[in-house]
């Protein structure tokens, strides 16, 4: 069974991701509110992907996935971001620090859940 | 001596005999000849014959088998079109799908509260996560002056948003007439214009105008709007509208409940003195 942390603020992207992500076959939801929030639901049991937006408060998605990134114990898990910055450069930072994927918002189902799969078949 | 001419005359006869029987013997060869070429050719008649029926038998067989390929090709392509059909089909049922899950997210957040501020922010986030605006305020009319005041902004400052009569300029038509107004042009101007929104919406409740939303950017990835962007405007329009409404009198109520029971209070402790 995949267990995906969804890391938004806001509860409405939180249980729309949710909403998507429960379409994969036995796959499991784990939401955090922010990057601080995301890094104790780790610590806390076994997570196979994380979906985290970049504007939080307390800690952004980008600190986040150089904080993932920098632990032995979760650099392996595939980090896809979902953001409203669609901008080439966020882009290519975020994949710079470590994201394996960039998904702008506001956010195509189909694709979301194809890019999942993708990184959960890796 | 007539007893040698005897024995001559019957040599002479056996003799005769002899050719006779040879030349006999020499014609049943001849024809026992004639009779196998007879055999042969009639065997070789008999096969051809028999042959031909087979080849006649097979291509009955070929024409057959060609028909049920042709039948059976037919059939593929007409089970590839079905395909080709439910293949768009799932799609487009997908895409629905899709849809109604923005739009009873949407509107499950909008009614999850009764606290204005948190309503606005649910609006600010629909309008921002589901639609894709980046510039956008939201203004509610107020009944003592009949103006449309920003209440909420994002993009922008909430002081940058406009004060506006009902009735004046595109924003004020769209809360008089009660009709969204969508931009030709959603890339809009390069500076923004408060008064100048791309995309309008009112906010009502039945025919009663209470706001609008009046958006004024969209984010860089957004190209232009879709059927279920169309659809969570008019979601926005009526279930928005509802949430703030309902949110707005519950707080009002909230407060006066608070101020008339601490009047209350206050009177309940003055006979004690």
């Amino acid at each position: 069974m995949p267990n995906i942390l969804v890391v938004e603020d806001s509860p409405t992207m939180r249980q729309l991701i949710s909403f998507a992500i429960k379409r994969i076959p036995n796959s499991h939801v784990i939401e955090a509110t922010d990057g601080v929030d995301a890094l104790k639901k780790l610590s806390s049991g076994k997570v196979d992907l994380i979906l985290a937006d970049i504007n939080m408060p307390v800690m952004d998605g980008l600190k986040l996935v150089s904080l993932v990134r920098g632990n032995p114990a979760y650099k392996g898990i595939p980090v896809i971001i979902v953001t409203t910055e669609g901008a080439e450069e966020d882009r290519k930072r975020a994949l710079s620090i470590g994201a394996n994927a960039y998904l702008p918002k506001p956010i195509q189902t189909q694709e979301l859940i194809r890019l999942v799969n993708t990184y959960l078949a890796h | 001596m007539e007893k040698e001419t005897g024995f001559v005359g019957k040599a002479e006869e056996f003799l005769q005999m002899f050719k006779k029987g040879e030349e006999f013997t020499k014609e049943l060869l001849k024809e026992n000849e004639k009779l196998r070429y007879r055999i042969a050719q009639m065997e070789e008649s008999i096969q051809r014959s028999a042959d031909e029926a087979r080849i006649k038998l097979y291509e009955n067989r070929i024409g057959l088998l060609e028909e049920d390929l042709n039948s059976l090709k037919k059939r593929f392509r007409q089970v590839e079109e079905e395909n080709k059909d439910f293949a768009s089909k799932y799609i487009e049922v997908e895409e629905e799908n899709n849809n109604l899950a923005n739009l009873y997210v949407a509107s499950y957040q909008l009614h999850s509260t009764l606290d204005f501020s948190e309503v606005l922010r649910i609006v600010l986030e629909i309008i921002i996560n589901l639609i894709g605006a980046e510039k956008f305020a939201i203004l509610l009319i107020d009944e003592k002056t009949n103006e449309l005041v920003p209440v909420s902004a994002e993009g922008m400052a909430v002081s940058e948003a406009p004060k506006v009569k009902i009735g004046q300029g595109r924003i004020g038509s769209v809360a008089k007439e009660g009709e969204s107004f969508f931009s030709d042009d959603l890339a809009g101007a390069a500076e923004l214009n408060p008064l100048e929104p791309i995309v309008c919406i009112p906010l009502k409740i039945k025919e009663h105008v209470i706001g609008v939303i009046s958006i004024y950017k969209l984010l860089t990835q957004k190209e232009g709007f879709t059927n279920v962007d169309y659809e969570l405007f008019n979601l926005l329009a009526g279930h928005a509208a509802t949430a703030i409404f309902s949110s707005k009198l519950y707080t009002q109520s909230e407060r006066k409940l608070t101020t008339i029971q601490s009047f209350l209070d206050l009177l309940k402790e003055k006979p004690r003195k």
